[in-house]
């Protein structure tokens, strides 16, 4: 997929980050958002979607979309 | 005209890099034609690593700290004041204390982290952390009259200094309470924020069974949200809870609002060529240790790998030569298992780690490179 209808309240850059980085950065701005919230990860780290995939099923926090830029990747992420 | 280097922080990445560069540049700086001034905010130069053993009653935080006149060059211009600005158009930083803006043609910022346990709300009440001296001392007390109940070894913050010290306080914690004949009457619990106990993999690979071993619970995806210091409970983004008696916290940690009111860094930590550390937010600023954004960890040795690599590096620019020395990620980091064994882990760059089997050998090498890190911290190890 290449796009998407879900729109983002805002945006962790972890492009260029190595494991575990961008999951590390999502989580610390989950920290600091209100319920409801959608934040948007962009990573170019091929671990990023089995570590999101892995803590969000954990922390019922929902992956609900994921966009394929080419060179990263999108991760869209609605605090429960 | 006089060239003038200046190094703004005085821990390990600055200290070995400017008497690295006195013993570089010894000829040029005799001559007049090269000035190194190591600027820090206090008159002492602290080994951090020490403060893990004094919860353990190990040692002191004064076993931390030399003064820095002990072990600087004398061709360094030592200045103890504060940095409060960064000017990288016009090449001069600020200094509180003076009152004054020092020029420079190249800059080395070498500050460290900060610990910033306000960031979770509850836990600089809630909590105990060991890094720092006073937090240390205070851990110590409070572990003193510990004597039953549930231990929490929480890492809240990453990237935090020390990568493996949290497991080896865990480890270490077990083995205090085994020999002084408490250990049925403490649960320990070890909690990590990503799916494995560390993260680098194969230090996570070798710490699981041996948390297995020691009776020390591993709590994987925890991410503390915030302390209810008077329910002693842990909440965290995951939607879970857990109960403590004593917790000690690795704290969140953050870089410097110098270096993102100076454009070096949005996240507070220097934006860097790794194998340069050249800043790429400005000319003639270069960062190491703590302070830099690199895809290692934020440990003492690194800084120490670095600095060689950077004195290299100055030395050949300030001498008109092109630079070739470069910082390949080169970072050692002894692991106390315990308190009479260790092991430790070796890596770069490009190259993970593999942690060898913890043995009483490793453990004294470690102590007596704690010993010696002075001669380090001079510029001669």
């Amino acid at each position: 997929m290449s796009e998407t209808d879900v729109g983002a309240d805002v945006t962790v850059d972890a492009i260029g980050s190595s494991c575990p980085g961008p999951l590390m950065d999502l989580i610390g701005k989950m920290k600091s958002v209100e319920s409801g919230t959608v934040v948007e990860l962009l990573s170019s780290n091929e671990g990023t979607e089995d570590d999101l995939t892995e803590w969000t099923e954990k922390s019922g926090h929902e992956l609900v979309d994921v966009v394929d830029h080419g060179d990263h990747q999108s991760y869209y992420v609605r605090k429960r | 005209m006089t060239e003038r280097i200046v190094v703004v922080g005085a821990g390990t990445g600055g200290i070995v890099l400017a008497n690295n560069l006195a013993e570089d540049l010894a000829t040029e700086i005799d001559a007049g034609d090269v000035e190194v001034r190591l600027v820090n905010d206090g008159e002492d130069h602290v080994y951090k690593p020490t403060w893990l053993y004094v919860p353990f009653g190990e040692k002191t935080p004064a076993d931390a700290t030399r003064p820095l006149t002990d072990l600087v060059d004398d061709r360094i211009d030592l200045t103890i004041d504060r940095v409060d600005g960064i000017d990288t158009d016009d090449k001069t930083v600020s200094l509180a204390g003076a009152g004054v803006d020092e020029s420079y043609d190249h800059l080395v910022l070498a500050m460290g982290a900060q610990v910033t346990p306000e960031e979770t709300p509850g836990l600089a009440a809630g909590g105990h952390h060991f890094y720092g001296p006073e937090g240390a001392a205070a851990l110590r007390d409070e572990l003193a009259e510990f004597t039953e109940g549930h231990l929490v070894v929480s890492v809240v913050g990453v990237p935090h200094m020390c990568p493996v010290a949290p497991l080896e306080f865990a480890l270490m914690a077990d083995a205090w309470f085994r020999d002084r004949g408490l250990r049925e009457d403490v649960d320990i619990t070890y909690t990590y924020p990503i799916g494995r106990a560390h993260g680098i993999e194969s230090v996570a690979e070798w710490a699981g069974p041996l948390m297995d071993d020691r009776d020390v619970d591993v709590e994987t995806f925890f991410n503390a949200e915030r302390i209810d210091p008077d329910a002693k409970t842990i909440h965290t983004v995951e939607g879970r809870e857990l109960d403590y008696d004593l917790l000690v916290a690795i704290p969140p940690h953050d870089g410097s609002d110098l270096v993102r009111e100076a454009g070096l860094g949005d996240d507070g930590w220097v934006d860097v060529d790794p194998n340069t550390l050249e800043a790429r937010g400005a000319d003639d600023v270069y960062a190491l240790g703590d302070i830099a954004d690199l895809p290692t960890s934020k440990a003492g040795s690194a800084a120490h790998y670095a600095a060689g690599a950077l004195a290299d590096r100055l030395a050949s620019v300030v001498r008109g030569e092109r630079p070739t020395a470069e910082y390949d990620g080169k970072t050692v980091c002894f692991i106390e298992s315990g308190t009479d064994e260790a092991t430790y882990i070796a890596f770069d760059y490009e190259e993970s780690p593999t942690p060898k089997p913890p043995s009483k050998l490793i453990h004294w090498s470690k102590l007596g490179y704690n010993r010696s890190y002075w001669l380090t911290a001079r510029g001669v190890l």
